[in-house]
């Protein structure tokens, strides 16, 4: 789960992390107010979810709360890589002298987080892996401990910063472990850890990168969720347990097993339709899952016809059949939908299928050809 | 001759009373998996399909000498569980549940690792060995005793392809799900090393799909190996930034895309399969 700089420092602060003072605000007024609480210049930045809001203007700057609300007023409501702003984070702006760069990421290959650390912060960390992977100092936890305060210090030690940042950026390297093992993350970064001109050190920018699979042990996290996704469909899908991916063609793509979904996506696109989707029904999806499905799929306006691909071993043919029979007269009227059914209760899906009039394909291939053909003979 | 499983494997199931646990436990024993024991803390001295309930999972081993386990248990103590079958003794860990948070996994390998154990998933659905028995969820019917070994991360795409494999007279040594998950116990190297030394074993079908390089590593591998393998990628069609479904299934900016992947495979001379229907042919031309 992707969460805001603002969550994310919140996260941060709670492990003790320095972070500058600042608050939300979803209109220019409160962002005003909240600068003259602060007091002096301020900092208004977009809360989205996608990288590089400050060269798209999503970072502005007030020097008097009158200018905040200005700035502010700019920010909310602008569209950042499709995404619109509904709030800044607002917050003391700090005279920066140094970046750094603090990050940890679960590393599949070596199946533990790993630490990053890099004199070099404050810029995209995967352009300087590219350019110069000498100035990264890579480390990894071991999960039997965590990470320990002497290899913090002997991390950004080695990472080449200076004497004085070493001393607070050692604890605040294993705070971020820390945080980043309990709140159950993918991902933690720190981008830029800033010294300031009067010598402190404290983190600028954070992102985290929640584990889905360990929010359900993290209530607290639960409220950051209901906003999460920019799509509406795919948020309402995963309320209702689908797995829903939002694509941009106009075939929608149902299927049981992430893998079998994934291959039939190929499968339309190889046979010249485009994919709209990718849903995932699960195992042992009833009809009424079927149906949810379904109706789900087709509130995307784009979708023109709908192919079903099921191989049946705990998700049984007739269960899925009368889903699609029960869908039928909830869709757009005309709407063509090809099923292809395999597997357990195949045959008597089939059955109930065309006595419903409903087409079927005989595999994966000919039931992604058909639904290609009946689009394009739609126009 | 087959690879990790056949009859002589005892099985014990974490999580054997459960509904999940009761189904798979009766397909597991009518697919002749010798299953000897379960284990449900609290339902310790009842039976199961005349199977004895323990419970812990160090009395299960100690009264049946069970050596393999298969995990049926929910997320939040899945991976106790496998550290549990471990810490026991028990050599061969096959976990099917889905969803266990990443970092408990971290732990859990540690574990595994310690004490010399392999785990096969998690978030998979397991074995089997045609003709011998399985270990898991996967339909065992599709499938026909013969000289290809099969593996996979996805669970229903297995089924698929082995139905065309099995429709096309091509049989299987063993099949196993690997998982769908960004930390996995067993990778696809180390099974294809499994599958080399095989004896049962002519040429293996590998079905891999988008996230991770584990399909690069095998690639490198599988340049040493004297047995030829088949492959085949899903998610061409996979947006990057969007997790297609599996955890594990998601492109991290340049890497994980099923386009590096079947280059990595065809740079070391695999045949990659354009759709799975190809995947018959190319077997038989290696064969």
């Amino acid at each position: 789960m992707k969460i805001h700089e603002y969550q994310a420092k919140e996260i941060l602060a709670r492990y003790g992390i320095p972070i500058q003072p600042g608050k939300v605000a979803y209109t220019p007024e409160e962002a005003e107010a909240i600068a003259r609480e602060l007091g002096g210049p301020v900092v208004i930045k977009a809360q989205v979810y996608v990288g590089g809001r400050g060269k798209a203007g999503g970072i502005q700057f007030g020097d008097t709360p009158e200018q905040a609300r200005a700035a502010a007023a700019k920010v909310l409501g602008m569209d950042i890589k499709g995404l619109q702003v509904e709030k800044v984070l607002v917050v003391s702006k700090i005279d920066i002298k140094e970046e750094y760069y603090l990050g940890i990421i679960l590393d599949r290959k070596s199946q533990t987080p790993i630490v990053m650390v890099s004199k070099e912060g404050g810029i995209d960390i995967e352009e300087v892996a590219e350019t110069a992977p000498e100035k990264i100092i890579k480390y990894p936890i071991d999960m039997h401990w965590g990470l320990r305060p002497f290899e913090a210090y002997d991390i950004v030690a080695r990472a080449g910063l200076p004497h004085q940042v070493v001393k607070q950026a050692g604890p605040i390297l294993t705070a971020l472990a820390k945080a980043f093992i309990e709140s159950d993350a993918s991902l933690a970064e720190i981008n830029p850890l800033a010294l300031t001109a009067d010598g402190k050190v404290q983190a600028a920018d954070a992102k985290i990168l929640l584990d889905d699979n360990g929010l359900f042990r993290h209530k607290e996290y639960a409220s950051w969720a209901e906003s999460e996704e920019s799509n509406p469909i795919e948020f309402e899908a995963k309320k209702a347990g689908l797995t829903y991916v939002k694509l941009d063609g106009d075939v929608g793509i149902i299927g049981n097993g992430a893998g079998l979904v994934m291959t039939t996506l190929d499968m339309v696109a190889r046979v010249g339709g485009k994919p709209a989707n990718f849903l995932d029904i699960g195992g042992g999806a009833k009809a009424e899952v079927m149906y949810k499905a379904l109706t789900f799929v087709a509130r995307d306006p784009q979708v023109k016809g709908i192919l079903v691909n099921i191989f049946g071993g705990i998700t049984r043919g007739e269960e899925v059949a009368q889903g699609v029979i029960m869908a039928q007269e909830h869709l757009p009227k005309g709407m063509p939908i090809v099923v292809r059914l395999s597997g357990t209760g195949a045959e008597e899906g089939r059955a109930m299928l065309k006595d419903a009039g409903l087409d079927w394909g005989k595999d994966m291939r000919d039931a992604a050809q058909k639904i290609v053909a009946a689009l394009n003979a739609k126009g | 001759m087959s690879i990790l499983l056949d009859r002589t494997t005892r099985v014990v199931v974490q999580g054997i009373t459960g509904r999940e646990g009761l189904y798979h436990t009766r397909n597991m024993i009518a697919a002749g998996t010798n299953i000897v024991a379960g284990v449900t803390p609290g339902k310790g001295g009842q039976t199961v399909e005349n199977i004895p309930v323990f419970d812990t999972l160090s009395q299960a081993k100690a009264a049946t000498d069970a050596n393999a386990s298969c995990i049926f248990v929910p997320p939040a103590g899945a991976a106790d569980a496998i550290m549990d079958a471990a810490h026991a003794g028990i050599k061969l860990i096959v976990c099917i549940t889905e969803g266990i948070p990443v970092v408990d996994m971290t732990r859990a390998m540690l574990v595994v690792h310690e004490k010399g154990a392999r785990l096969i998933g998690p978030n998979c659905p397991g074995m089997c060995t045609p003709g011998q028995g399985k270990i898991g969820i996967i339909p065992y019917s599709i499938f026909t005793p013969g000289p290809v070994g099969f593996i996979s991360r996805s669970g229903t795409l297995t089924y698929e392809v082995v139905a065309l494999l099995t429709e096309a007279g091509i049989g299987q040594s063993t099949c196993i799900g690997i998982g769908g998950d960004p930390i996995i116990g067993s990778t696809f190297v180390d099974y294809l090393k499994l599958f080399e030394a095989d004896a049962g074993t002519r040429a293996v079908v590998m079905c891999g799909e988008i996230g991770g390089s584990d399909e690069e590593d095998a690639a490198e591998y599988i340049k040493t190996m004297s047995k030829p393998v088949v492959a085949f990628v899903s998610g061409r069609t996979a947006p990057p930034g969007k997790r297609m479904g599996h955890a594990g299934a998601i492109i991290s900016g340049n890497t994980g895309t099923a386009q590096g992947k079947v280059a990595a495979l065809q740079a070391a001379n695999v045949p990659v399969a354009d759709t799975i229907f190809d995947i018959p042919t190319l077997v038989k031309k290696v064969l």
